[in-house]
């Protein structure tokens, strides 16, 4: 039941709207089967299923909305569920900044399901975990993971015309392996839609050599170091600075991308000119859904940064009507896209003659909105580099730094990953960089 | 696809708060209907109970639960969303072949709840395969058919829509003509009704209620370029809307009003931003160390990551290894009985009958009744947090009571209850405490925090610096963090004041688990100082 197909999806829709006595109406369904299993001390923790389905009703009068949704889909449901909305809307106070709804949308073609995923069974669960384990029985270090893996569709529909559907299935894994004397730390992790292409085994394996590979660490002495951050330490600080990218309280004045006497920082040169960093839901390595979640907006693709230069940032439907310069509206992606370079990690380590490798940031919190400045954690295979080599595990360092900085601090790139960031998936490089902050030392395994 | 939303809230927090939000839009009226009948609800758990003992199960937990979320969310004179949620449905949990299984629907007929509860046994089944230590519940005596319900006065999510606009449009206005240049204020009202039901012979109707009320003010210096901004100084909080009360019993005074047991929103607002204003003119920090007097708004979060946390028993043990991470409070320190956590003077509690604080339930999400008990006792660690199949890992018979799950849809775990440090024994006040502090900074409210995957290093900041000097606040300061060890910190800990500063403090959305659950909890303390402290200068260009 979880997943309707366009038709189903769209049958349902046509009818809600059709009993709107409103001025304008929207309804969005969505539903999804979500599957997982978690694991801990090479031993099974919890696993399960949940499946959910719903129907979302917007009715508009005005600049007046009300919404109200129901998951029982026979006729009376839908007429009740639409009575309701109307009801609410009537009730509610004008929302100044309530834009018109949306017509006819062009939504891009998108190929993120794959029939592998969707039929997952709590079996193949099971045994992936197993692949995983074993492995780490193996090696006699302890694994801790976790597999999720889900099916899902959206549709959505306005009473001026609107109409979109998208299915999509997703598999992200995680896995920490630790060694039994506790210290050593390794981690490792897979994003994909198909769950084809994932091999629990062999992502665990990496973390396996890491955890092996990182004990007895030693301390190096706080300070500014030249780093290779992984893809999954970029994008911790690179999700965030994205997080914070937007057009309103950039003209604000209270964004790290606000210009000094007013305006934002688009046009300018802010990053190294390699950066580019775009969104595009057709993309291929990380599909998304094509419309933004809040108002269906169709989603293109979008330059953020390129050439190093800001291109664009995300503006709400209501403050690009509030802009001088007619600027357009672009929603929020649902997917980011960093170029990345042609080396392998191997590569950009051989090609350093000191530094230190960064397999995964954590525990990222903002310092100062001003500067962008972040403090947050190595975790999980910090390793010193001499000569392209690695030469030993280091304890973990702390870091306070910007991320602005980081991208301006650029000495080579290595190629994009997909990695799971902020909710999306993406795909992101690992990055060599010069001056990287480490402000002091964690005796943290 | 993440199966739930979040809703992201620019300008409420340090760089914007992504708030969980669970459950489907509905109008406010309908959180405020009854939902299903108590008598309803028993006759499906027992299905449920039914259903799984024949299918395998050797012990089964259902629990039905409807969960209520209203947000009013405002910025200057602009209501900018009133979102209100319900989500209705059951999660099932049982042990077959020794092993966990769970399953959740929202198709609350008597078929659909046995057929999830089917499910959860052939969950369990088809992970016994690969499962190397069967569960091993701690015993609980089923109470049979009881109810609990926060103590509130006045339900929030009852209070008419129009009356809390009204009274954030007022706090907005009071901000605004105290010359901030933005302001975001909202609430958050959270309704739990859960209904636990177990094969021990347990039927428990539970009523939670939680209420939160943040605000942040933003001053921005158009010339310069520079913007600061300061967070209200409320806590979530176990309470009704009498929290909003801002009672003048419950008002401290000093270099700002800081609140007890109750808020008033108005008042606040105008001081942060006369303060996010001065912040701009003020001095920027000179590194070094510090003994610093941390207020305990602010303290909260520090006991918060760095004693609650690590005194999790799932961490410890490495359940948590691959997300929120483990813990350096490892089961040989505490099996010493000499592990220095703190200095004398440092005393913690578990406690989840706390009135007023978040974690306070009758029983928790497992059928343990709520409790109080000891973690770290003259400085020396004495005991964890740990649930019904934990406790005998730590050769304990009893659960703690810390298992709960944030949705029906959720699978129940170990999480934090109430962690609290004991206030002083003697009679000191923050007045006190400040004019014993030669070089010192005085820190207020939450600011940025961060600590490593087993919680030694630790950073924090705050809302609000002034600096001590020979026992005399100087001035305000800025671009403060502290920067220390745990074990470190706490047995720096050199003077605690006394009861009449003590109060409860709170974070709604403390993260842990995969797939990623939140839960609310409150932390007591009252004002303690510590001695000679890394502080960091934080302030950085970019070009």
């Amino acid at each position: 039941m979880a997943i309707l197909s366009r038709s189903e999806a769209k049958q349902i829709l046509d009818k809600v709207l059709k009993y709107s006595k409103a001025e304008a109406a929207s309804a969005q369904l969505t539903g999804a089967e979500t599957g997982n299993i978690r694991y801990a001390r090479n031993s099974v923790s919890t696993s399960g299923i949940v499946n959910d389905i719903e129907l979302a009703v917007e009715a508009r009068f005005g600049k007046k909305s009300g919404i109200a949704t129901i998951n029982e889909f026979s006729d009376a449901s839908l007429e009740k569920v639409m009575r309701r909305a109307e009801e609410l809307a009537k009730l509610s106070p004008d929302n100044p900044e309530a834009m018109p709804l949306l017509g006819e949308q062009k939504y891009m073609s998108v190929d993120g399901f794959a029939k592998s995923t969707a039929d997952m069974t709590p079996d193949q669960r099971a045994k992936a975990a197993a692949d995983s384990i074993i492995a780490a029985k193996e090696k006699k270090v302890v694994a801790a993971g976790y597999l999720e893996d889900a099916r899902s569709f959206a549709a959505v529909a306005n009473t001026n015309g609107l109409f979109g559907y998208h299915a999509a299935t997703s598999a992200n894994f995680t896995v920490t392996m630790r060694t039994e004397n506790g210290l050593g730390s390794g981690w490792a992790q897979s994003d994909v839609s198909d769950f084809a292409a994932m091999s629990t085994g062999s992502v665990s394996g990496v973390a396996i050599d890491k955890a092996v590979m990182s004990q007895e660490a030693r301390a190096l002495e706080p300070g500014k170091y030249t780093v290779i951050l992984e893809p999954s330490a970029v994008s911790g600080l690179v999700g965030f600075m994205m997080w914070n990218y937007d057009a309103r309280s950039a003209d604000e004045g209270r964004s790290f991308m606000s210009k000094k006497g007013g305006g934002n920082r688009i046009g300018e040169k802010m990053f190294d000119k390699r950066v580019h960093i775009y969104s595009d839901p057709a993309d291929l390595n990380v599909p998304a859904m094509p419309w933004a979640e809040d108002d269906h907006m169709a989603l293109e693709r979008v330059d953020w940064i390129r050439d190093g230069v800001v291109q664009n940032l995300p503006r709400s439907r209501y403050w690009a009507s509030q802009s001088e310069n007619k600027d357009k509206a672009i929603p929020q992606p649902n997917n980011l896209i960093m170029v990345g370079g042609d080396k392998s990690t191997e590569e950009l380590i051989k090609n350093t003659r000191r530094g230190v490798l960064v397999t995964r940031t954590w525990y990222i919190r903002m310092v100062d909105p001003q500067s962008l400045l972040l403090t947050g954690l190595t975790r999980d295979g910090t390793f010193y580099i001499e000569n392209g080599k690695i030469k030993y595990p280091i304890k973990n360092f702390r870091f306070n730094e910007s991320p602005v900085i980081m991208l301006n601090n650029i000495e080579d790139m290595g190629r994009a990953e997909r990695v799971g960031m902020w909710g999306y998936s993406a795909m992101i490089p690992a990055l060599k960089v010069r001056d990287f902050t480490f402000s002091s030392l964690s005796d943290a395994v | 696809m993440d199966r739930r939303k979040f809703l992201k809230l620019a300008g409420v927090g340090a760089g914007g708060i992504m708030l969980p939000v669970y459950g489907v839009p509905v109008s406010a009226a309908q959180l405020a209907g009854n939902g299903m009948d108590v008598g309803q609800k028993k006759v499906l758990a027992d299905v449920v109970l039914n259903t799984a003992r024949k299918a395998g199960a050797s012990y089964t937990d259902v629990r039905i639960g409807r969960y209520l979320n209203q947000y009013v969310l405002t910025r200057e004179k602009n209501v900018e969303n009133i979102v209100n949620t319900e989500s209705f449905g059951a999660g099932i949990r049982v042990i077959a072949n020794g092993t966990w299984g769970f399953a959740a629907t929202n198709d609350l007929t008597p078929d659909g709840i046995a057929r999830a509860a089917r499910q959860a046994v052939a969950v369990a089944r088809a992970n016994a395969k690969y499962q190397s230590e069967p569960v091993q519940l701690a015993p609980v005596k089923g109470v049979g058919e009881v109810s609990w319900q926060t103590p509130i006065q006045k339900n929030a999510i009852q209070v008419p829509i129009s009356e809390k606009v009204d009274y954030l449009m007022e706090v907005n206005n009071s901000a605004l003509n105290a010359g901030a240049s933005f302001v975001n204020s909202a609430l958050y009202l959270v309704n739990e009704q859960k209904y636990f039901a177990s094969s021990d012979g347990s039927y428990i109707d539970q009523d939670v209620h939680r209420l939160w009320a943040p605000m942040q003010v933003t001053a921005v210096d158009k010339k310069s370029g520079a913007f600061k901004t300061r967070d209200g100084l409320s806590t979530p909080v176990g309470l009704g809307y009498e929290y909003l009360d801002g009672r003048e019993e419950d008002k401290l005074h000093g270099q700002t009003t800081l609140y007890k047991d109750s808020y008033d929103m108005v008042e606040d607002a105008q001081l942060a931003a006369e303060q996010a204003k001065a912040k701009l003119s003020a001095k920027s920090i000179e590194p070094g160390k510090y003994d610093l007097v941390l207020e305990p708004l602010h303290l909260r979060l520090t006991i918060h990551e760095s004693v609650g946390h690590p005194l999790e028993l799932d961490r410890v043990l490495g359940y948590e290894a691959n997300f929120a991470g483990t813990s350096f409070a490892t089961l040989d320190k505490w099996r010493s009985g000499k592990f220095k956590y703190g200095s004398d003077k440092v005393n913690f509690f578990a406690d989840r009958t706390q009135p007023g604080s978040l974690g306070a339930v009758g029983y928790d999400d497992e059928g343990v009744k709520a409790k109080r008990w000891d973690l770290v006792k003259d400085g020396v660690l004495v005991n964890y947090q740990a649930t019904r199949d934990q406790v005998h890992m730590i050769d304990q018979k009893e659960s703690h009571g810390c298992s709960y799950a944030d949705s029906w849809s959720s699978v129940q775990f170990q999480r934090m209850p109430n962690v609290s440090l004991a206030p002083g024994k003697e009679k000191y006040s923050v007045k006190d405490m400040i004019r014993d502090v030669e070089k010192g900074i005085y820190i207020l409210g939450r600011g940025s925090y961060s600590i490593d995957q087993q919680r030694y290093n630790f950073q924090f900041g705050g809302q609000l610096f002034y600096e001590i000097k020979n026992g005399e606040i100087v001035g305000q300061v800025e671009d403060v963090a502290y920067q220390s060890n745990t074990q470190e910190f706490w047995n720096s800990c050199s003077a605690i004041c006394d009861e009449s500063d003590y109060r409860l403090g709170g974070t709604f959305f403390d993260g842990k688990g995969q797939p990623s659950q939140v839960s609310a909890v409150s932390h007591g303390c009252a004002t303690t100082r510590f001695d000679k402290i890394n502080v960091i200068n934080t302030k950085r260009k970019i070009s």
